[in-house]
Parts: C-alpha cells; sequence; structure tokens
C-alpha cells in the first residue's frame, strides 16, 4: 500500500470552502459599501468643483485605479508593516478594496450628478428648495438611477477582484482554494468549483440589477 | 407687489439689463414681449433671484430680493416659477412630483402635501394623471405638471418664462388655457412670452423690452394695437406677419 502525502477533497472539506466563500462576500461587501459612500462623496465634490480641484482629485484618483490591485495590496501591506503597524489581512485588504472601489465609484457617481441638467437644478430651488434639498431629493435620487448599471458593473468586477486580496493572507475563497489544490493536487475540480461559486455570487446581483434597471427605466 | 427700480444686470462683459423699471401690482398680468436677447427672461431669473444683479432693487412685498440679509430661499416660496422647459422629476409620479417641495420645504405632512397637489394637478386638468410617470406624458402635460407644482406652494406670484417655446404647436393651447385659468383666479401673474395674441388678451400690461430696456409698456391695446414706438411696430410686423 502506497503512502501519500495528500488526502483527496471530501465532503469535511466543505465548511473550509464555506469559509472561504464567506469572507468573499463579506470582504466585498466592505469594500461595496464603503467605496460607494465614499465614492458618492468624492464623485459629489468632482462635479460641483472647478476645474483645478478636479484635476488634482482625478490624478490622485487614476493612481488608484491605474496600479494594479495586487501591486496596491503588497506595497501596503509591506509598508504599514514595515512602520510598525502589521494589520490583519482583512484590515488591511478592506482599506485597500475600498479605495480601489472608491476610485472607480467616484467616476460612477460624477456622471451621475452632471446627468442632471442644470436647468432641473434651478426649476428645484426656484421651488423654494435649498441646495441641499435639491441634491438630497433631486440630484441623488436622478443621478443613481441614471448610473446605477455602471455601478453595478463596479460592484461585480470588485467581487471578482476581491480574489486578489489572497495574496495578503485574506483566507478568501481563492485562498481557500488554493491550500485545498496544495493539500489534495487536484486543482482542476477545485478551481472549476470555485469559479462556479464565484458566478453564483456574482449572476444573482447581475440578474437582479437588470430588474431593478428595468424598473427604474419607467 | 413687485417693484423693480433700475435693475442692471450684466453677464460678463455683456450688459443684459440697463435700467428696468417695472412694478406689478397683486391681481395683474404683466407680459413681457420682445425679441430673444432682450433681457426679458434674465428679469424673471432677477426676480427670483437665481441671478444677482448689479444695481438697482427689486421689492417682492417690500422684501428686497438681493439684500444679504434676504432669505433666498424663503422667498421663493412667494414666487412660483415656469419655464421654457418643464423639468418634471423624472424618478417621481406626477402626484409626488407636485407634492416634493410642499413636504420638504414647507415641511407639511404626506397626506396634507398630497391633498394639495391632487388639488392642483385635477386644476390644470391632469386629475387622471396621479400614478403616472411624467416621461409618459406629452409636452403639454408635462408643462402643466409643472404650473401644478409650482402652484402646490401656494405662490403670492407666478412666473412664467417662455412656456410654450418648447412645445409642439398642437400643445400650445392647453398651456395658454393652463394660465387662462390662473388669471381668472386672480393669480398675479409675470409672463415672458412670444404668443402676442395671448398677451394680448390676457394682460392688464404688456412691457415690450428691446436690448435690455423696456422700450414701450401699456395696455395691451395701447403696446400691441397701437404701438408708438418705431422698434415696437418692427418686432410685432415681424412676429405677427
Amino acid at each position: 500500500m502506497g503512502f501519500s502525502l495528500f488526502t483527496p477533497l471530501s465532503w469535511n472539506d466543505s465548511s473550509f470552502i464555506l469559509a472561504g466563500i464567506l469572507n468573499t462576500v463579506y470582504i466585498s461587501v466592505v469594500a461595496i459599501v464603503i467605496g460607494t459612500i465614499l465614492g458618492a462623496i468624492v464623485g459629489f465634490i468632482r462635479a460641483e468643483s472647478n476645474k483645478y480641484v478636479n484635476m488634482l482629485l482625478g490624478s490622485v484618483l487614476d493612481i488608484s485605479r491605474s496600479v494594479p490591485l495586487i501591486i496596491q495590496l503588497i506595497l501596503f501591506t509591506t509598508y504599514i508593516g514595515a512602520m510598525g503597524y502589521p494589520l490583519d489581512p482583512f484590515i488591511a485588504g478592506s482599506i485597500v478594496l475600498s479605495i480601489y472601489t472608491m476610485a472607480f465609484m467616484s467616476e460612477v457617481f460624477r456622471a451621475g450628478f452632471e446627468s442632471v441638467p442644470p436647468s432641473m437644478i434651478t426649476a428645484s430651488r426656484s421651488l423654494g428648495m435649498t441646495y441641499w434639498q435639491t441634491v438630497r431629493y433631486v440630484r441623488l435620487p436622478i443621478g443613481i438611477r441614471a448610473v446605477f448599471p455602471s455601478w453595478l458593473g463596479v460592484a461585480l468586477s470588485v467581487i471578482k477582484d476581491s480574489a486578489l486580496v489572497s495574496v495578503i493572507g485574506y483566507m478568501e475563497l481563492l485562498r481557500t482554494s488554493e491550500q485545498l489544490i496544495s493539500r489534495t493536487q487536484q486543482p482542476l475540480e477545485i478551481l472549476i468549483g470555485v469559479g462556479i461559486f464565484y458566478f453564483i455570487i456574482s449572476y444573482p446581483l447581475s440578474l437582479y440589477g437588470k430588474r431593478v434597471e428595468r424598473k427604474m427605466a419607467l | 407687489m413687485i417693484n423693480i427700480r433700475g435693475v442692471h444686470k450684466s453677464f460678463g462683459d455683456l450688459k443684459v439689463l440697463k435700467g428696468i423699471d417695472l412694478d406689478v401690482n397683486k391681481g395683474e398680468v404683466v407680459s413681457v414681449i420682445g425679441g430673444s436677447g432682450s433681457g426679458k427672461s434674465t428679469l424673471l431669473y432677477c426676480i427670483n433671484a437665481i441671478e444677482k444683479i448689479q444695481q438697482g432693487k427689486i421689492l417682492v412685498d417690500d422684501i428686497d430680493v438681493h439684500a444679504k440679509e434676504t432669505n433666498q430661499d424663503k422667498l421663493r416660496q412667494k414666487l412660483g416659477m415656469v419655464f421654457q422647459q418643464w423639468n418634471s422629476f423624472p424618478h417621481l409620479t406626477v402626484l409626488e412630483n407636485a407634492a416634493l417641495a410642499p413636504q420638504i420645504v414647507l415641511k407639511q405632512s404626506k397626506e396634507e402635501a398630497m391633498e394639495i397637489a391632487k388639488k392642483e394637478l385635477e386644476h390644470v386638468g391632469l386629475g387622471d394623471k396621479f400614478d403616472v410617470y411624467p416621461t409618459r406624458m406629452s409636452g403639454g402635460q408635462q408643462q402643466r405638471l409643472a404650473i401644478a407644482r409650482a402652484l402646490a406652494m401656494k405662490p403670492d406670484y407666478m412666473l412664467f418664462d417662455e412656456v410654450t417655446s418648447a412645445l409642439d404647436p398642437e400643445l400650445v393651447g392647453e398651456v395658454l388655457d393652463t394660465l387662462r385659468l390662473l388669471r381668472d383666479d386672480g393669480m398675479t401673474m409675470i409672463t415672458v412670452t412670444h404668443e402676442i395674441a395671448f398677451a394680448r388678451e390676457v394682460s392688464d400690461k404688456v412691457a415690450f423690452f428691446h436690448q435690455g430696456v423696456i422700450e414701450e409698456m401699456g395696455t395691451p391695446d395701447q403696446v400691441i394695437g397701437n404701438p408708438q414706438k418705431e422698434r415696437t411696430q418692427q418686432f410685432l410686423s415681424k412676429v405677427l406677419h
């Protein structure tokens, strides 16, 4: 009887996989929520400010959008660690992924705010609304509807990009599967399975998005 | 009462209003006519504090519109304004469109605001459209919604800025009918319009604007029926023929 270092995939691994799935969902939700809130604020500032402020903000955001996420993750974690503040991979990953999401969301929201014609804002002000009331009741809801498909696109790609947080040691779905692969040597089955899980997480969202979009198109 | 005294307004180097004097008494309908670029719309924007002025004074019920201490948001509650573009809120139903400002600006309860909105919508003939989204309606209907939306704020004055200019010709009538309705209600109105026949019919006073000044002002029969100034005659002969 041969002795093997490897043990095949079994049902006992399911809770391990489930934890990985939950961690993926967890960090994605955190990044999407924080990225959306910050992105809405930054997008609003960009829509409202002059071209100099815009150029400054734009170039900062461009860095975050143009440098590959994996490099940002490694740089941030190593640098912060080297400074003497080692961060939990979840915290470090959340920070980097949220900022990365914010950079994309700010463009989405900026386009949304700019999609509301100035005459609509004037008409709202002429009804006695204050500046902030037009933002809250007119510009934000109309802007969000206009860019909802783009928002969803960014959110879906964040779920997939969250796989990269595995490089700094966060036990999300991909890293979980890598560990299983090294134990079982069954990369084909596991990676296909993981791919299906990402699909299962993302697809309902995109279906839901299409439904919302149809409703909003009224 | 609206009192406009010596109002000057420029955009950069471009002088748009060069000393406008105009009084609008309670219950009066004043029509402002004139070529494009004559400053007619700008005057409405200045009355509603959407645009600043460089010189002169505009008093609405003795409140100085452009004084530093004036709360312009509060002032605008007195002044309903309807524009060339109807600007319906696309994310709200017709009823919600009309009830929004009373709720958030006047802090009325939802029921109260809906009640008033319904009344105003019925008044302008949109009683069967409460739950429709405005993008499903014609321009004429949306413009009537814009009027009802302004009326729901219970303004003391209504300012109309070329409200029929962006409409298909067959839809102009229904909007003008709505304005007639308001006149019959006794609403104080300033209408900037290209509809000369309409201006003649509904107005107590007509002001002809030319290059930032009031060239001629008087009753409709004087200004439109029997203009004295050459520029007024020229303008009218162009638009009436």
